[in-house]
């Protein structure tokens, strides 16, 4: 069976066949927006997502945070259309709509019955250049930001370890900085900030168009073209390289927050696609990643959690597709009478095993099937699709890439997967992060019960 | 690349085919339902199988429906937890299981290559079938299970949340979070959840979804290959009628956070009833839409209270909880809980407007081939009609019903449906 599977891709042409990540349109605009369109017929409905490359890593210290912080705003109107408009117009065509903010980029997306795409791209062709920033939604959106952030960072344990351990990976890459920004910067942004990071960032030169979904691409090309060609490219400076410093030793930090279960998190400075010499060495890590966390019959999950049960769960992640080089992540709870040293412990033997000695056949075969029905699985999702291609494009890693993905996994050996951990998983770039719990004292007063018609 | 012609052909089919989903319905020889979707296009199937089994049916142990659930896939008939999981990982099969108040689930996503899918149905029989409740896999997920309810503590969204169900329900089975408590689960033996799995997950009891690229033969098929080796056993009783808080309460939970959490509400609607679509369109309006909504723009838009200010109503069998939320900086609780009473104060005496009423109409059918446009979504859609035997044309019908919402329907079914005399309130933060 094992043997079969290795050849899953050949065996199976039809499934290899829709592995592949299927015919994409590009046509690029005078004025320098790229659009990639992606038929997928499944299901009347067409998503349109508008990608910028610019995110958290191309902030400056002092306005860290400022492109989510825009990405709020452009929810607050154009002379065109304003505050509250764009919002009710997706709605009343049934769409649904909403935005992210990620380190390396800002995208916008609208999902809709197929016939109302026109909708999307009047709408963000306008606010592409057209935003009208006021001070004072901008102080009311603020309070939302400061909120949010409280919500996902402040009184979230894990997030604040992450974030801590982050800034202490990472010396002069701007992957040091949260997402979301740091408290007192967003405290501090300037209504003139957001139109200098507008004004410099969202320009049709600066931006992907990608639409998915049930739709013919020559038509969506000449409806691109009626609203987003007239508008004027800019004059994109370079963004500063902001080179990662040489790590030369492990960093080590503690993070006490009110908890219950101690945490911990290790991570050691590795290549990702983009910066990858050669490429397989990416591909290798991917399949790495895999071998210990690809699911529950990983070697996390079997040695660890159910094995030597010194974990109540443990995860690796490698996000393969960032811009900049970033670090593969080791995270881990430990057992009832387990400490994180003990963790600690028991995951850097898991890297010493991944460098002295090769993973299994069958531990390869099983990840390549996996990436293959994923690959499947995923154009499920016309969201998912236009994730991948607008990400891919907007690191710059190029939307083709995700054409090779299934092949290039299967082309990765057991001595390459050896290779990365012996050159990468080293002691020199490794940052770990402890959270040291902290007592929630809680106290529920009890029920109050309030008769009749109160006042409200 | 003769492969893209192959991709064509079924592209094309698959165009032709297209309509509002047709559900296929049958019994097998031991009297489970089968609801079946075939959707093409792609080689591959989702297969779920649904028990009347959820938490309500915990009685005093609260959290053994989600522990049986949990145990399923730790060894099974010969193979050990290993073994599943490289069975359906080698086949890059998903496999999940999960529970709700009202129902226990077991799921694969597999590809529909006959080679693939017959090891990962065979693997998901014996999950299915012959799951051991070993004493060592049992003591491991309990403590699993433990550390999971202690991580809860660390949430005050969580603590809000389960001291909401329990204002709402008092002593009824919805009133206990799904994963129990520390007090119940701690004393668990494997016998329990042996107990538990020989009771509920029987034939009688069961229903299996199938969506995908199989025909109808093979989903026949299916169905009957994982449901032969259960016992027929009997359907359980249902589950009690909720009874009303009697009055309002207002709870504080004192807990180290930035933000206060306050959760607002009482019993809801359920899912055959009749006032259902004109709640579900009212609230759509109060709170439901995501970013156009009275809460949404009065605590956040107009006033910058909260990153979410939402309301929901979660039908069940019973009447599922109705919930208004937000999340507030400790300081200004007050002012942001004033806010949402006075909003929703405002709409149930008003009701919304006939603009609001068009907008949101047009909103829910404008978008509602969003709705089930992935595999994954109609699976859920045919879980929710097979489970709470909802008529087959329940999509067909779907918009109809919307558009037939009047704003005095909306209205009436509010006052009647959500008393502001009898609501309940949580708040979870530093206050003091």
């Amino acid at each position: 069976m094992n043997y079969r599977l290795a050849a899953l891709a050949l065996l199976c042409p039809a499934v290899a066949a829709h592995a592949e990540a299927g015919k994409v349109h590009e046509h690029v605009f005078s004025n320098g927006l790229k659009l990639l369109v992606k038929e997928d017929h499944r299901s009347p409905v067409v998503v349109s997502q508008v990608w910028y490359k610019v995110g958290s890593s191309y902030e400056p210290g002092g306005i860290t945070g400022i492109s989510h912080m825009l990405e709020h705003m452009m929810f607050k109107g154009t002379a065109k259309y304003p505050v509250g408009e764009f919002s009710r117009i997706i709605a009343e065509n049934g769409g649904n709509e909403n935005a992210f903010t990620g380190q390396d980029y800002t995208a916008y997306f609208q999902t809709l019955e197929k016939s109302r795409l026109e909708i999307s791209f009047k709408l963000e062709s306008d606010r592409m250049r057209n935003l009208d920033l006021k001070a004072e939604e901008l102080k009311k959106e603020l309070e939302v930001v400061t909120e949010e952030r409280r919500m996902r960072t402040d009184d979230q344990p894990r997030a604040k370890v992450h974030e801590q351990f982050m800034a202490t990976a990472f010396t002069n890459s701007p992957y040091q900085n949260p997402v979301i920004g740091w408290p007192s910067d967003i405290a501090n942004y300037k209504v003139e900030d957001l139109q200098a990071w507008y004004q410099q960032w969202y320009a049709p030169n600066n931006a992907t168009l990608v639409v998915v979904g049930d739709v013919d691409a020559q038509q969506v090309e000449k409806l691109a073209e009626q609203y987003f060609a007239p508008l004027q490219p800019s004059v994109l400076k370079p963004v500063k390289p902001q080179d990662e410093s040489e790590q030369r030793g492990v960093r080590r930090i503690t993070v006490k927050a009110p908890a219950k279960l101690p945490y911990l998190m290790m991570g050691y400075k590795v290549p990702v696609l983009k910066t990858a010499k050669p490429e397989w060495e990416a591909y290798a890590l991917e399949v790495l990643a895999g071998v210990l966390d690809g699911g529950d019959s990983a070697r996390l999950s079997s040695r660890l959690v159910r094995g030597k049960q010194i974990a109540v769960s443990a995860g690796a992640g490698y996000d393969f597709t960032s811009r900049l080089p970033d670090v593969f992540l080791l995270e881990a709870t430990p057992a009832e009478g387990k400490t994180v040293f003990d963790l600690e412990y028991a995951l850097l033997d898991e890297v010493y095993q991944l460098k002295n000695e090769l993973i299994a056949k069958d531990e390869l075969q099983r990840i390549k099937a996996q990436v293959l029905a994923s690959a499947v699985y995923q154009k499920d999702s016309n969201f998912y699709q236009a994730m991948q291609l607008g990400t891919l494009e907007t690191v710059g890693i190029g939307w083709q890439k995700a054409d090779e993905y299934v092949d290039k996994v299967n082309q990765v050996t057991a001595e390459q997967v050896r290779e990365v951990a012996r050159k990468y998983l080293i002691e020199d770039t490794l940052t770990v992060a402890y959270l040291e719990p902290q007592p929630i004292t809680q106290a529920a007063k009890p029920a109050k019960a309030i008769g009749g018609h109160h006042a409200f | 690349m003769h492969f893209n012609l192959i991709g064509l052909a079924l592209l094309l089919l698959s165009q032709t085919v297209w309509s509002a989903a047709k559900i296929e319905n049958w019994q097998t020889p031991q009297g489970s339902r089968v609801y079946y979707v075939r959707t093409a296009g792609l080689p591959m199937v989702d297969v779920r199988v649904v028990f009347d089994a959820g938490s309500a049916r915990d009685e005093a142990q609260f959290g053994v429906a989600a522990l049986t659930s949990a145990l399923l896939d730790s060894g099974a008939g010969e193979l050990s937890a290993d073994d599943i999981a490289q069975r359906f990982e080698s086949v890059g099969a998903n496999y999940s299981a999960g529970v709700s108040e009202d129902m226990a689930w077991l799921a694969v996503r597999t590809l529909t290559e006959k080679a693939l899918f017959d090891k990962a149905l065979a693997t998901f029989e014996t999950v299915l079938s012959k799951p051991a409740f070993n004493q060592a896999d049992f003591e491991r997920e309990k403590a699993r299970t433990l550390a999971g309810l202690k991580h809860r503590e660390e949430s005050p969204g969580e603590l809000a949340g389960i001291a909401f169900n329990k204002a709402l329900y008092g002593d009824h089975p919805y009133a206990h979070p799904e994963t129990g408590v520390v007090e119940t689960v701690a004393g668990f033996s494997a016998d329990d959840l042996k107990n538990f799995y020989q009771k509920y997950y029987v034939a009688a009891n069961a229903m299996v979804v199938i969506v995908g690229d199989v025909s109808r033969e093979q989903a026949e098929q299916t169905a009957n290959q994982l449901l032969s080796k259960l016992p027929v056993g009997s359907k359980p009783a249902e589950i009690p009628a909720v009874t009303m808080p009697s009055k309002a309460s207002k709870q504080h939970i004192e807990f180290p956070s930035t933000q206060t959490h306050v959760l607002v509400g009482l019993p809801g609607t359920y899912r055959k009833d009749p006032d259902y679509f004109a709640l579900y369109v009212g609230n759509h309006i109060l709170g439901g839409g995501s970013m156009v909504s009275r809460l949404f723009e009065e605590v956040r838009e107009k006033r910058g209270l909260a990153y979410g200010a939402y309301s929901v109503f979660a039908p069940m069998y019973r009447q599922g909880p109705f919930m208004m939320s937000l999340q507030t900086r400790n300081d200004q609780t007050e002012q942001a809980l004033d806010v949402l009473l006075k909003t929703f104060n405002e709409f149930l005496e008003k009701g919304p407007s006939d603009k609001e009423l068009t907008a949101a109409k047009q909103n829910i059918t404008g978008g509602f081939a969003m709705r089930f446009d992935t595999n994954s979504k109609l699976t859920d859609y045919v879980a929710m009609i097979g489970f709470y035997q909802q008529p087959l044309d329940y999509l067909d019908t779907f918009q109809s019903n919307i558009e037939a919402v009047s704003i005095e329907q909306i209205k009436d079914a509010f006052k009647r449906r959500v008393k502001p005399e009898l609501l309940q309130t949580v708040t979870v933060g530093a206050g003091k």
